[in-house]
Formats: structure tokens, sequence, C-alpha cells
């Protein structure tokens, strides 16, 4: 047993350190891109290539948080080496262009696909002219035109991976139902999530009419706990700290809430009951505000959670660097675990409080209060 | 980040703290009152932690 | 904000969109629904039995009370039983002695009877005998005495006067 832990806890210190490798040589790929463009040149580290310096690391962290167009295990920065593979661009911008993101050579050159130059800049393609142009709007983000891109990126990498592991997971436990009743090897671990989430977060939040919300509560925190969860490993993957990603889960939520919304719900929205008229006129524009800035609290949550827990342990890593002694590296390294060990708890929390609130809302809006249409206190969360 | 951006950053992160710190210390009030009721408790602390947590999230981008 | 807004990538939540709506219908079907199924068949299934033995748990009392019953029962009848045959018994044996009693009474009456009767029997036959052994004995005294004329009459005398007596 105790030969085991010894053994998870190395682990988990390959995969920092594994991480740190990562750090060093995607470097590189800023380097290039600041000498190109001048302005940011003082931005980015020495000439050794190595992420040393306090903006060296805020662009590595900066960096790491986006999306990317190459999967990249680990690069070395000194010799300008990455150790990854590129992924499929697919552009819409006037007619369908696939291309691979080699193209890029790591932002290094342009990519000229019919006629039109593409460059990658900070994660992003912009159409620009033969020289790789970038101009600057007054906020000081490019003003160069964006091609829509539907690339799989490494995050659409994740989110597929995840939802395969998904599936396989839960049609195995699925599976394992029909030869016993009670569950065998990884579905020990599994079932029990899924019970809680059916009798801690939807029975009680969402009433007698749970049944058909399970899917989408399951499916939905499961999805998140396995993204977050691949948000602790060295991969360098932050789906879940991806504005557009949250995004797109709080957009269902938005949707399963208003579409499942009875007439109760709209007239608490509309015409609040058991108040004095013109409190009902006061009350109808905060209510129909609350309707889009609780789906926006879900999205800001999860997307500012996982994104600050990603923050802190890179730049708890980047101090090992910018110090380089032997007081500090060992130092960080422990709370680098410490903070790691934090954000598994995160990872859990955020899952749990997404679902749980979605959960909530959806219970708000399918919720029969006909017999006390004065009595508020019912639409506080029933826990 | 301007000054001004900075300050109100620093001003949502000290009412957040306050916000959280009271949520908390009640919570643990009550558990400590009835122990029995933890479950419960807790569950409420983490959604209204959350919610407030929400706010604090929105102030914090959009400042 | 303006941070956020720029980083926002329709590619990346189109994708999204897409992988989590066919995800979640592909694990409803394939997951979801049998799970969520055999959790609650199972959970029925528990409950069931749960019910069950509790309603064995009561039959089980019922049957012992009737078996309680039963007993009793059976052992008020042993009771009456024996008491009847008490009850029997005693009339049998106040019966056959009264019975006896009457045989006896009337044994002994008969006997009282043939005793008197045989008495009276005796009686006669002694009486004859004395009667005969008197007239032997007078015979043979009168034989004796016959030949003295005075004594003879002497002898009438004391005769007559003794069967006076008798």
């Amino acid at each position: 047993m105790r030969k085991k832990n010894i053994f998870n806890f190395f682990l988990g210190g390959l995969f920092i350190l594994v991480s740190m490798n990562n750090m060093n040589g995607q470097e590189n790929e800023h380097n290039d891109e600041a000498e190109e463009h001048g302005q940011e040149a003082h931005a980015t580290a020495e000439e050794d290539g190595a992420v040393n310096t306090k903006e060296g690391i805020k662009e590595f962290v900066d960096h790491h948080l986006k999306d990317s167009h190459y999967f990249s295990f680990f690069a070395d920065g000194e010799a300008g080496e990455h150790f990854g593979f590129p992924l499929p661009v697919i552009l819409w911008d006037n007619g369908l262009k696939v291309f691979s993101a080699s193209e890029f050579h790591y932002g290094e050159e342009l990519a000229e696909i019919d006629g039109t130059h593409y460059k990658l800049y900070h994660t992003k393609i912009y159409k620009t002219d033969a020289e790789g142009t970038i101009t600057y709007d007054e906020r000081g983000f490019p003003a160069n035109e964006k091609p829509l891109d539907f690339s799989i990126t490494k995050n659409v990498i994740a989110m597929l991976t995840a939802s395969l592991l998904l599936f396989l997971f839960f049609w195995g436990l699925a599976r394992n139902y029909k030869k016993s009743k009670i569950p065998t090897g990884f579905g020990r671990i599994l079932e029990p999530l899924v019970i809680y989430v059916r009798d801690d977060i939807a029975k009680p939040n969402i009433g007698p009419k749970y049944k058909k919300y399970m899917s989408l509560l399951l499916t939905v925190f499961f999805f998140i706990l396995l993204l977050n969860l691949f948000g602790l490993t060295p991969l360098g993957i932050n789906v879940t700290g991806n504005i557009a990603v949250t995004f797109g889960l709080a957009l269902i939520t938005f949707l399963i809430v208003q579409f499942s919304g009875n007439k109760h719900y709209w007239k608490h929205i509309f015409w609040m009951p058991g108040v004095p008229v013109p409190m009902k006129i006061v009350l109808m524009p905060i209510e129909i505000l609350g309707m889009f800035t609780k789906p926006f609290a879900l999205m800001i949550r999860l997307f500012a959670n996982m994104t600050a827990g990603h923050v802190v342990v890179m730049s708890l890593l980047g101090l090992i660097f910018i110090f380089q002694n032997w007081i500090a590296g060992p130092t960080f390294f422990l709370f680098t675990i410490f903070i790691s060990v934090i954000e598994l708890l995160v990872a859990f929390l955020q899952a749990y409080i997404f679902t749980l609130l979605s959960a909530l809302y959806i219970g708000m809006a399918v919720e029969d209060h006909a017999d006390h249409p004065d009595d508020h206190s019912d639409d506080l969360p029933v826990v | 980040m301007e000054i001004p951006q900075m300050v109100g950053a620093g001003l949502i992160v000290i009412g957040a703290g306050i916000g959280l710190g009271m949520i908390g210390g009640r919570a643990m009030d009550a558990i400590a009152r009835q122990p029995e009721a933890t479950g419960k408790i807790q569950t409420a602390m983490i959604i209204i932690a959350a919610l407030l947590e929400g706010i604090a999230f929105a102030a914090l981008f959009a400042s | 904000m303006w941070k956020l807004i720029n980083d926002f990538s329709f590619g990346l939540f189109f994708w999204q969109i897409a992988i989590l709506i066919v995800l979640i219908l592909l694990l409803k079907k394939y997951a979801w629904g049998p799970i969520l199924n055999s959790l609650n068949s199972r959970e029925e299934g528990i409950k069931d039995a749960l019910e069950s033995a509790e309603k064995a748990r009561i039959e089980m009392q019922n049957l012992k009370a009737d078996n309680e019953k039963l007993l009793q029962d059976a052992r008020a009848e042993r009771d009456a039983i024996l008491r009847e045959a008490r009850e029997m018994k005693e009339k049998v044996i106040t019966d056959a002695s009264e019975e006896a009693q009457k045989k006896a009474d009337k044994i002994v009456a008969q006997a009282k009877e043939s005793i008197n009767l045989e008495k009276q029997a005796a009686m006669t036959e002694l009486k004859n005998q004395v009667a005969n052994l008197s007239i032997e004995i007078a015979e043979k005294v009168i034989r004796k005495e016959l030949s003295d004329k005075k004594e003879q009459h002497a002898m009438i005398e004391k005769m007559i006067g003794n069967a006076k007596l008798n």
C-alpha cells in the first residue's frame, strides 16, 4: 500500500517535470513571433530560448491558456525542436480550405493557400498580405480579417478524447449491468458518482420531473469533470478554461431552461405575482436580465476557476525558473504539488457546481407552485 | 491593466473575500450548532458561494 | 473583457456544441438509459425484498399466534376431556358403590332372613329332637318308674308341671 503511494507520488512529480520541459520548449515560438513584431520584442526571453524571465513566463502562461493548432508534448527550446504533431486546419473563407498546421511552422511562416496568405499569430489565424503584416486596433488587438476557423485544434482533440473515454466508460458500465446487478472494476467508481448526480443534484433541485434532464446533467457533469482532470495532466490542455467551451455549455443550459419553462416561470419573469403593480414593472427588467445573467455566471465561473487554477500552477512552476536555486526549486515544487491537489478538488467542485446550478435553474423553470403563488420560499433551493 | 482597473479588481477581491468569509464562518457556526444538518448546510453554502463567486468573476472580467 | 471577446473562437464553440450534443444523444441511448434503468430496478428489487421480508415476518408472527391458539385449544380440550373422565370415574365409582351397597344390603337382608328361617328350622328341629329326646327319656323313665305305682303318680304330676312351664 505504502509502496503504491510512493509510486503515485513520483508519478505526479514526473508529470510536473514533463510540464516544465514543455515550458522550456514552447518558448521558442513566442521568441520568433516577438522578433517578427518589434513592439513585442521586449516581452520575450533571452537568446538561449529558456523561459526564465517574468515576461517570458507571462507569455508562456498566456499561451498555455489558449487553444493551439499543434499537439506538442514537449519541445527543446534551445535547439528549436518541437515534439508533437500538427493538427488539421479547416478554414471557411470563400470556400472550405483544409490543410495541415505544419504549413505555419509554429507561427514562423505564412501559409499560402489558394493565393491567400494566412498567419498564425498567438494561436489565432489571420488573413494577411504576402509579408505577414498585422495591424492593430485601438485596443491593441489585431485588426486583420479572421477567417472562420473550424480547425480540429488541441481542445477539439481533447474533447473528442474525453467523449470517447466517457462513452467507453459508461457503455461498459451499462453492459456490466446486464451481467450482474453490481458493477465490477472501474464501474464501482462511476456508479456512486452517477447515483450522487441523481440523488443529490437532480432529485432535490428539479423535483419529480428530474428524469427528463438526467441525460443532460450526467453528460455535462462527467464531460466537465473529465476535461478539468485533463487540464491537470502535463499535456497542456485547457479546455474548460476556454471561454468558447464554457459559453457552449452555458448556452445549452440556457436553452434547456427556457424551453422547459412552464407558465409559472414566465409569469414570474414578466408579471411577478404577489407584489404591487409598480413593483411588477420594476421587477420585469430585472428578471429578464436575470434570465441571461444566470447562464452568464455559469460560463464565467467555470472559465475563471479553471483559468485561475492553471495560472497559479504555471506561475509557481515559472518561479522555479526565475530563481533557479536550490532553495526556491524544492519549495515551489512542493507549492505546486499543494496547489495541484487543491486544483483536483476544484476540478470536482466546478463540475459539481455547474451541474448543481444547471439543475437549480431547470428546477426553477419546471417547478409547480400553483397552490401558493405568493409564497416565494419554494423558489429557494430545496437542499 | 490600468491603475483604476487594478484598484477596482482589488476592491472586488476584497468584497468577495469578505462575503466568502462570512458565508464560510456562518456555515461553520451552523454546523457546530447542528452537526446532523452538515450535508444540507454544506450544499447551501456551496450554492451561495458559487453565486457570489460568479458575481465576483463577472465584475473582474468587466473591469 | 475585450481580451475575452478577442479570444472567443467560433470554431471551437461550434465543435464543442456539436460534440456535446452528439455525446448526450449517444450516452442517452447507450449508457444513461440502461444504467438508470438497472439502478432503478435494482433499488426496486431491494425495496421489494425488504417489503417481502417484512411481510414474511408478519406472516411468521401470525403463524406463531395461530400455533399458540391451536395449542391453547388443544390444552383446553385435553383439560375438558380429563375433567369429564374424572367426573365419569367418580360417577362410576359412586354408582358402583351404591349398587354394591344395595346388593350388600340385599344380601344381608337375605342372609338375615335365611338365618331366621334356619334358626326357626333349627328351633323346630331342636324342639322336635328335644321332644323326641324327652319322650325317649320319658319312656325310659317311665319304664323304670312304672314299676312302682306311687312313684308313677309322682312322676306324672311332675311331668305335667314341667309341661306347663314349657
